[in-house]
C-alpha cells in the first residue's frame, strides 16, 4: 500500500514540478517579450500603475541574471505564495483573484461530476443488452458526449434562458443583489448556476453512460459470467456482478477524464459570463494579463492533482486486488 | 477471414451511418468553398440575415455568409483532426511500443512520462502555450494538440505490446535475429492494426473537441476560420441575446455530427473487429 | 439410468452456413460410471460438454433429446434449463482460474449464488467440502486474487459440486496443470463419485492417457460423430474402432503432455463440418477404407458395453 501511494505521490510531484518549470520557461522561451506587451496594455489603463509594475515585474522575473538563478527565485517566490500582481485587477494580487473564483468554478464541478458518473454508470449498465434502450437511448448517449460543452451550453441558454426567459444567462447571482445569506441571495445563487451544472452534467452523462454500456458488455462475456451462468445463476446476480466489476474501469476513467471535465467547466463559465476561474482565463486572456493566467494555470493543475489522488484512494477502496496485492497478503 | 470482416463491416449500422456522416461532411468541407466567389469572412450580404435561398445559414451581424463560414470551417476542422489525431498516434505508438516492447528501466521511464503528461489538464496547458504565441495557426494548434493528448493511447498500446511480446512469432523473429525496430514494425504492429486504427479514430475526435474548445476560448488561429471561431464569435457579438441562432447552431451542430460519428463508427468497427460483441 | 442422450444434434451458426459440431449421437451415462470423452479438438466433444448444460449464443439444438434421470433436458430453453443446472447437472469448466468473480470474497460469492438459486447456504457443510479438498476454511474469507491456480481450482471443483449433482461435466480441466497436480486433479474427481458427491461424471479430456487413470469408461469421438465408448481398459488395450488404434497406438507414456505430440501417426485432416462428406467420415484417413464405408455405419453394441461405429469392427 505504502509503495503504490508513494509511486503515485512521486508521479504528483514530478507532474507539479513540470507544471511549474512549464510556467516559468513559457515565458521565457516563447517569441515575443510579454512584460513589454503587459506594460504597454497597462500603459493605457492605469499610468499610474506602471511604475510599480516594472519594479515587480524586475524582481518576478529578475531577467538580467543568469537562468538558473531566475529559475530559483521564481520557485522561491511561488513557495511564498506570491503569484504576481494582477494587470486586470491592478492592484489585488493574482492569488486572491483566483481565491475569490475558486468556490464558483468547484460549486459546478464536483456537483456535476459526482452526479453524472453516479447516474451515467447506473445508466449505462441499466440499457447495456437491453435491446430497445440499447439501440434508442445509446445514439443519444453519443450525441451527448460528442457535443461540445460551449455549443450545449449555448444552446441551453438560448432555449432555456433568452426564448423561455426561465433562467437567467449571464453572472452567478443577480446584478442588483449583494452577496449574503439572505434567502433571496441564495435563490438567485441557484437559478444562476443551474443553466451552467445542467450543460456540464449532460455532456458528461453521455459520456459516463456510453462508457459504462460498454464496460458491461465486456464482462458479461467474462468467465464468471460464463461460470454463474452454467449454474443457473439469475440475470439480477449475475448482471450485479458485471456492474461490480465494470465500475472498477470507470474510476480509473475518472481521473483520466479529469482534465476534460475542468476543460469543460472553463469553457461552460465563459458561456454564462459565470464568475470562476473560466472567466478569469478569459479576461486575463484579452487583457494580456499573464500572470493571472499562469496563476490560474497552477491552481488548475494543483486541484487536478489533489483530485487524482482522491480517486486513487477511492480506487484501493473499491477495488479488493490492489488492496491484497500491496498488502502483501499470503 | 478479410472478407468475414467485410460481410460485418457492410452490415453494421453502427458503422454505416458513421461513416455516411463523415462523407458527407467531407465532401461539403472539400467542394463547398469552390461555390463561392468570396472568401468566409467578406462583408457580403446584409447585416443579421436570416436563412434564405441566397444564404442558406444567414449572415452574421457583420453581413458575413454563415454558410461559407461553415464549409470553410469545415476543411479547419478537419484538418486540426487529422493532424493532431495523427500526430498523437505516432508519439503513443513510439512511446506504447518501445516501452511495451523493451520493458524494464526503458518502460519505468515513458511510463513515468507518460503519466505526467496524463495527469496534466492538456487544455489548460495548451491555453498557457497559445496565449503566448502572437500568431496562431492551425499547424501549430495541431502541433500542441498532439503533443499533449497522446498518453492515454500510449498506455493502451503498452498493454497490447507487452501481451504480444511473449508470443511465438516475436520470439522466433528475436531469435533469428532481426532489430528491434523492425520486430515492432512487421510483428507487433500489423497484429494490433485494427486496434491502432481505432485509437486514431478516438484522438481524432478529441482533436478536434480541443481545438473547438481552445477556438472558443479566443485562442484559435489568427487567420482563416474554423468551427470554433465561428462560435467564438457568435459569443462574443452577442448572437444569443440578438437571437442570431443561425449563426451559433450550425457550427456546433457540425463539430457535434462529426465528433459523434467519429465516435459511433469506432464503436461499429469495433464489433466488426471483435466477433464477441456483435449482435447475433 | 443417469444420462440418455439420442441423436443429439448441435450446430453452430456461421457466416458460411451451418457447422454441424455435434451430428447425431447416441448413448447413455450410467448411474455412478465415470466416463471419459476424447478426441482431437473439433470432434464436437466440447460442443456436446456444453450443450449438456448450456448452449452458447452461437449453438442451436436441431434435434435429438437428452434424459437426465428420466426427465428431458429443455436444451434450446435458457431458462427452463435453469431448473437443471447446478442441481441435477453441473459443471467444473476448463477456465476454473478466472471462473470466480475477482471483487467478491469466495464464501460471500457462494453464499450469494446459493441463495439466488434459493438454496441455504450452510457453512459448515462447505467447510466440510472444502477440507475434502484439501483447503481450509480460510479461503471463503479470501479474494480469487490471493489463491493460487491450483487453490482456485478446488474452490470451482467444490463449488460445482455443492449441490450434489447426477451429472458432472468436467472440461478439460486437466489442460493447464502440470503433472503432479493432474493427478491430483483426477484423484480428487475419483473422491467426489465414492462418496457419493457426484452421480456419474463426464469427464472431457483430449488426454486419454490421463482420463484412463479414473474413467470406467471411455467414449472416443470423431468429426462429431461418436467413434467408439467401451469400458475404459478394454478400449485402451483392445480398441476396435481404426481411428482408436491411431489414437491409442500414438499415445507416448503416461504424463507426456498431448499438445507435444498431436497425432502425428495419422495421416491428414478431419473432413470440414459445414458440409461433411456422407458416409464414415474418417473413411479419407483410414486404412481399412472400403466401398461400404460411404454408407453411415451404426454405433452397434459389438459386445457388453462395447460401442463401435465401423463395419470392420467386427
Amino acid at each position: 500500500m505504502r509503495r503504490y501511494f508513494g509511486r503515485k505521490l512521486l508521479i504528483y510531484g514530478l507532474t507539479f514540478f513540470v507544471a511549474v518549470t512549464i510556467n516559468w520557461m513559457i515565458p521565457r522561451f516563447m517569441p515575443g517579450d510579454p512584460v513589454q506587451s503587459m506594460l504597454s496594455r497597462a500603459n493605457v489603463a492605469q499610468p499610474a500603475a506602471v511604475e510599480a509594475m516594472r519594479a515587480h515585474y524586475t524582481a518576478m522575473f529578475g531577467l538580467d541574471l543568469p537562468l538558473w538563478q531566475q529559475y530559483l527565485n521564481f520557485w522561491g517566490s511561488l513557495l511564498k505564495g506570491d503569484l504576481g500582481i494582477s494587470i486586470w485587477l491592478f492592484p489585488t494580487p493574482v492569488s486572491d483573484v483566483i481565491v475569490r473564483a475558486v468556490p464558483y468554478t468547484l460549486g459546478l464541478l464536483i456537483p456535476s461530476i459526482l452526479l453524472s458518473w453516479f447516474a451515467g454508470n447506473r445508466f449505462g449498465a441499466f440499457a447495456a443488452r437491453r435491446k430497445w434502450l440499447d439501440n434508442s437511448v445509446l445514439p443519444i448517449g453519443y450525441v451527448l458526449t460528442a457535443t461540445p460543452y460551449m455549443w450545449l451550453a449555448i444552446l441551453l441558454a438560448w432555449a432555456l434562458g433568452i426564448v423561455a426567459g426561465i433562467f437567467p444567462v449571464a453572472g452567478a447571482y443577480g446584478f442588483d443583489l449583494q452577496a449574503s445569506w439572505s434567502w433571496t441571495f441564495l435563490g438567485s445563487l441557484a437559478q444562476h448556476w443551474f443553466l451552467p451544472f445542467a450543460s456540464l452534467f449532460l455532456v458528461a452523462f453521455g459520456g459516463w453512460a456510453i462508457g459504462m454500456r460498454n464496460m458491461i458488455i465486456y464482462e458479461l462475456e467474462a468467465d464468471y459470467v460464463n461460470y454463474l451462468r452454467a449454474l443457473g445463476a439469475p440475470t439480477r446476480l449475475v448482471r450485479r456482478y458485471a456492474f461490480r466489476n465494470a465500475i472498477l474501469p470507470q474510476v480509473t476513467g475518472l481521473a483520466l477524464q479529469l482534465g476534460v471535465l475542468v476543460a469543460g467547466a472553463l469553457v461552460t463559465e465563459i458561456v454564462f459570463s459565470y464568475p470562476g476561474l473560466g472567466h478569469l482565463i478569459l479576461q486575463a486572456i484579452q487583457n494580456q494579463d499573464f500572470f493571472l493566467l499562469q496563476g490560474t494555470f497552477l491552481f488548475i493543475v494543483i486541484g487536478v492533482l489533489i483530485a487524482n489522488f482522491i480517486i486513487d484512494v477511492a480506487y484501493v477502496l473499491v477495488d479488493p486486488r490492489t488492496r491484497t496485492g500491496m498488502g502483501g497478503a499470503a | 477471414m478479410r472478407n468475414e470482416a467485410l460481410h460485418f463491416a457492410l452490415r453494421n449500422r453502427k458503422l454505416v451511418v458513421g461513416t455516411v456522416v463523415i462523407a458527407v461532411f467531407l465532401v461539403a468541407g472539400l467542394a463547398g468553398p469552390l461555390m463561392f466567389d468570396h472568401g468566409p469572412n467578406d462583408y457580403v450580404g446584409p447585416a443579421m440575415a436570416p436563412p434564405s435561398g441566397e444564404f442558406w445559414f444567414g449572415t452574421t451581424t457583420f453581413g458575413q455568409d454563415v454558410f461559407a463560414q461553415f464549409v470553410y470551417g469545415l476543411r479547419a476542422t478537419f484538418l486540426v483532426g487529422v493532424l493532431g489525431g495523427v500526430l498523437a498516434a505516432a508519439v503513443g505508438m513510439v512511446v506504447g511500443f518501445v516501452a511495451g516492447y523493451r520493458g524494464g528501466w526503458v518502460d519505468e521511464l515513458l511510463n513515468m512520462l507518460t503519466n505526467i503528461v496524463l495527469v496534466l489538464p492538456a487544455l489548460v496547458v495548451l491555453l498557457i502555450i497559445n496565449a503566448y504565441l502572437g500568431v496562431r495557426s492551425i499547424g501549430v494548434q495541431a502541433l500542441f494538440i498532439g503533443l499533449t493528448s497522446w498518453p492515454w493511447a500510449a498506455r493502451a498500446i503498452r498493454a497490447q505490446t507487452f501481451s504480444l511480446r511473449s508470443r511465438d512469432f516475436v520470439d522466433l523473429a528475436r531469435l533469428s535475429g532481426v532489430r528491434t525496430p523492425k520486430i515492432i514494425l512487421r510483428e507487433i504492429a500489423p497484429n494490433m492494426s485494427s486496434y491502432l486504427f481505432l485509437t486514431f479514430i478516438l484522438l481524432f475526435g478529441s482533436a478536434i473537441l480541443v481545438a473547438a474548445s481552445l477556438d472558443f476560448i479566443g485562442l484559435g488561429p489568427t487567420q482563416g476560420v474554423s468551427l470554433g471561431l465561428m462560435l467564438n464569435n457568435a459569443a462574443r457579438w452577442s448572437a444569443l441575446q440578438l437571437g442570431l441562432w443561425w449563426w451559433f447552431i450550425p457550427p456546433g451542430a457540425g463539430i457535434t455530427a462529426i465528433v459523434g460519428a467519429l465516435y459511433v463508427m469506432n464503436v461499429g468497427l469495433d464489433e466488426v473487429f471483435n466477433p464477441k460483441l456483435r449482435e447475433m | 439410468m443417469a444420462l440418455n442422450v439420442t441423436d443429439l444434434r448441435v450446430y453452430y451458426r456461421t457466416l458460411r452456413g451451418e457447422v454441424k459440431a455435434l451430428d447425431g449421437v447416441t448413448f447413455s451415462v450410467a448411474d455412478g460410471e465415470i466416463m471419459g470423452l476424447a478426441g482431437e479438438s473439433g470432434s464436437g466433444k466440447s460442443t456436446l460438454a456444453k450443450s449438456l448444460i448450456r448452449l452458447d449464443g452461437r449453438m442451436r439444438h436441431v434435434g435429438g433429446t437428452v434424459e437426465l434421470d428420466g426427465k428431458t433436458m429443455p436444451l434450446s430453453d435458457d431458462t427452463g434449463m435453469d431448473r437443471f443446472r447446478f442441481r441435477e447437472v453441473s459443471l467444473i469448466p476448463q477456465y476454473s482460474m478466472s471462473a470466480l468473480n475477482p471483487t467478491r470474497k469466495i464464501g460471500k460469492m457462494v453464499g450469494e449464488l446459493l441463495e439466488s438459486r434459493g438454496e441455504r447456504p450452510e457453512r459448515a457443510e462447505l467447510e466440510r467440502r472444502l477440507e475434502l479438498v484439501g483447503l481450509s476454511k480460510d479461503v471463503l474469507d479470501r479474494y480469487p486474487i490471493e489463491l493460487s491456480g491450483g487453490m482456485k481450482q478446488r474452490v470451482v471443483m467444490v463449488v460445482s459440486t455443492l449441490l450434489n449433482p447426477s451429472l458432472l461435466i468436467a472440461d478439460e480441466i486437466t489442460s493447464a496443470l502440470d503433472v503432479s497436480s493432474q493427478k491430483a486433479v483426477a484423484t480428487t474427481l475419483l473422491g467426489f463419485r465414492d462418496r457419493g458427491l457426484v452421480t456419474s461424471m463426464m469427464v472431457v479430456t483430449h488426454d486419454i492417457s490421463l482420463v484412463y487413470q479414473i474413467a470406467d469408461t471411455i467414449m472416443v469421438m470423431y468429426a462429431g460423430r461418436l467413434a467408439e465408448k467401451a469400458p475404459a481398459d478394454v478400449l485402451v488395450t483392445a480398441p476396435r474402432h481404426p481411428y482408436t488404434k491411431q489414437l491409442i497406438s500414438a499415445l507416448p507414456e503416461v504424463g507426456v503432455r498431448y499438445e507435444d505430440r498431436r497425432l502425428t501417426g495419422i495421416p491428414g485432416n478431419p473432413p470440414s463440418l459445414l458440409k461433411p462428406p456422407g458416409g464414415c467420415r474418417f473413411r479419407d484417413r483410414c486404412p481399412l477404407a472400403f466401398e461400404q464405408c460411404a454408407e453411415q455405419p451404426p454405433f452397434a453394441e459389438v459386445a457388453p458395453g462395447h460401442f463401435v461405429a465401423c463395419w470392420k469392427a467386427e
